[in-house]
């Protein structure tokens, strides 16, 4: 398997702004990947995304861009994936069937089970009231209820696999750790998974791992509002 | 042996997704039909297939998944070597990196903007006899629109999404753009010549023609 052998003359760069749970999710891939990597921050309230020299880089003029050698990757997904399946090949279960398939449903299950409830919380309890807005309560209380049943399929899942794909630890718990950041942070995370004894011990045990205290670190929870007043 | 069984028929537009790779790679494989309208899926049997209580779940051997995505992923991986078929790419890391890209803007982009015109104009219609709800059609076709702009982008300079190879990234587009081509908004793709030749090349592979007849619903 070709490694791209061309990247060891460029240093890998990742584009956007950290405290976004998308760019600190691509971070995070590449803090567990343990390589030397350039974090070259971006301004969104300057539109630094609408440029036409990001548009070149990503036509849909969102965050995270990881540069790597000749290659230009979009998606924190996709940027997740090719990252630890270069370096960290283990995390994707390269080689194994079974376990493959097994990280691949779970981070079907995070992208569409467990996301957009989340980001609908975070975005009506943080992102909202920072930017004036007033909190709609009618769409947390909705999207609490969907998150409630999707941890409770959770709970189930980490009763029988000490991770979500297995044994092991892998992609689909990591690519939970920015947006999870957040929740745990609003009423609604303790709230949610203060009953779930695993859903917490599991969160618990990701929030410990050294590449997501380092890459916490990136992701003030008022995301960097008192730095804008300075 | 028992053959790969998916669970779901192809009228459901993410258990199609399945049946097209498993079509592809050219295995024996058996569709067992869960009854949408008798809330079949939400059921303790199929919820012990996929604990979301949706469609599809795929079986092989002792083997069960569920999200259309991954299960289309597995089959490709699978089987693909033994008939030749490489839509995952996964040996050359630079063009698998460029299939997880298209294949995450389908599920990122293009399917939140389509999605709801199909349920609009197809799925409300036929199942539950409803009128679309025009405001919901007329914000996602302009969402679409923009979405195609950026198709229209990247396939005039490369003549698939991932590069110069057809792959699952392509292939992951079929189900719901079948279902938008039967609505009305069709000639939205009219507007997008390198688009609709994209469209007109994936339809005209023996995996789509076959499960394209059993999607059936209309608008």
């Amino acid at each position: 398997m070709t490694a791209g052998s061309s990247s060891s003359s460029k240093p890998v760069k990742l584009y956007g702004w950290a405290v976004s749970p998308f760019v600190a999710r691509a971070l995070l891939s590449l803090e567990e990947a343990g390589v030397d990597y350039e974090h070259v921050p971006m301004n969104p309230d300057a539109g630094d995304h609408r440029r036409p020299e990001h548009l070149a880089m990503n036509p849909f003029g969102q965050v995270p861009v990881l540069e790597d050698g000749d290659l230009t990757l979009f998606e924190s997904r996709a940027i997740a994936r090719h990252v630890l399946r270069k370096h960290k090949p283990e995390l994707l279960g390269v080689g194994e069937l079974e376990r493959s398939a097994a990280v691949d449903v779970w981070l079907e299950v995070e992208a569409h089970q467990f996301h957009p409830p989340t980001l609908a919380i975070v975005r009506e309890c943080i992102a909202a009231p920072l930017r004036g807005r007033a909190r709609d309560q009618v769409v947390v209380d909705e999207n609490v209820g969907k998150l409630r049943a999707v941890l409770e399929v959770y709970e189930a899942r980490l009763g029988s696999h000490r991770y979500l794909a297995g044994d092991n630890v892998s992609i689909a718990d990591l690519n939970h750790f920015t947006l999870m950041h957040y929740f745990m942070s609003t009423e609604y995370g303790p709230a949610l998974v203060g009953p779930l004894p695993r859903v917490k011990a599991w969160w618990e045990e990701l929030a410990a791992r050294p590449a997501a205290r380092k890459v916490a670190a990136f992701m003030p929870l008022d995301f960097g509002a008192d730095k804008k007043e300075k | 042996m028992a053959p790969v069984t998916v669970f779901g028929s192809a009228v459901f537009a993410n258990a199609a997704r399945v049946l097209v790779c498993l079509e592809e790679v050219g295995i024996e494989y058996e569709v067992v039909e869960v009854d949408y309208m008798a809330k079949e899926h939400k059921g303790p049997e199929h919820l012990s297939r996929n604990p979301f209580g949706q469609i599809p779940a795929l079986q092989d051997g002792d083997v069960m998944l569920f999200e259309s995505r991954a299960i289309s992923k597995y089959v490709l991986r699978k089987y693909g070597k033994a008939s030749n078929v490489d839509l995952l790419r996964e040996d050359s890391a630079e063009e698998a990196a460029l299939v997880d890209v298209w294949t995450e803007v389908e599920a990122h982009h293009y399917f939140p903007a389509i999605a709801p015109i199909v349920y609009e104009c197809v799925v409300f219609p036929a199942r539950l006899g409803m009128q679309p709800n025009q405001k919901v059609v007329d914000e996602s076709l302009e969402k679409l629109g923009k979405v195609l702009e950026i198709y229209e982008a990247r396939l005039s300079k490369s003549k698939y999404l991932a590069g110069d190879f057809f792959s699952f990234a392509d292939l992951t587009h079929f189900p719901y753009t079948y279902y938008f081509m039967k609505t009305t908004h069709a000639s939205l793709l009219d507007k997008f010549p390198h688009v609709k030749a994209w469209w007109e090349d994936l339809m005209s592979r023996p995996s789509t023609k076959k499960h394209g007849a059993g999607m059936f619903l209309e608008p």
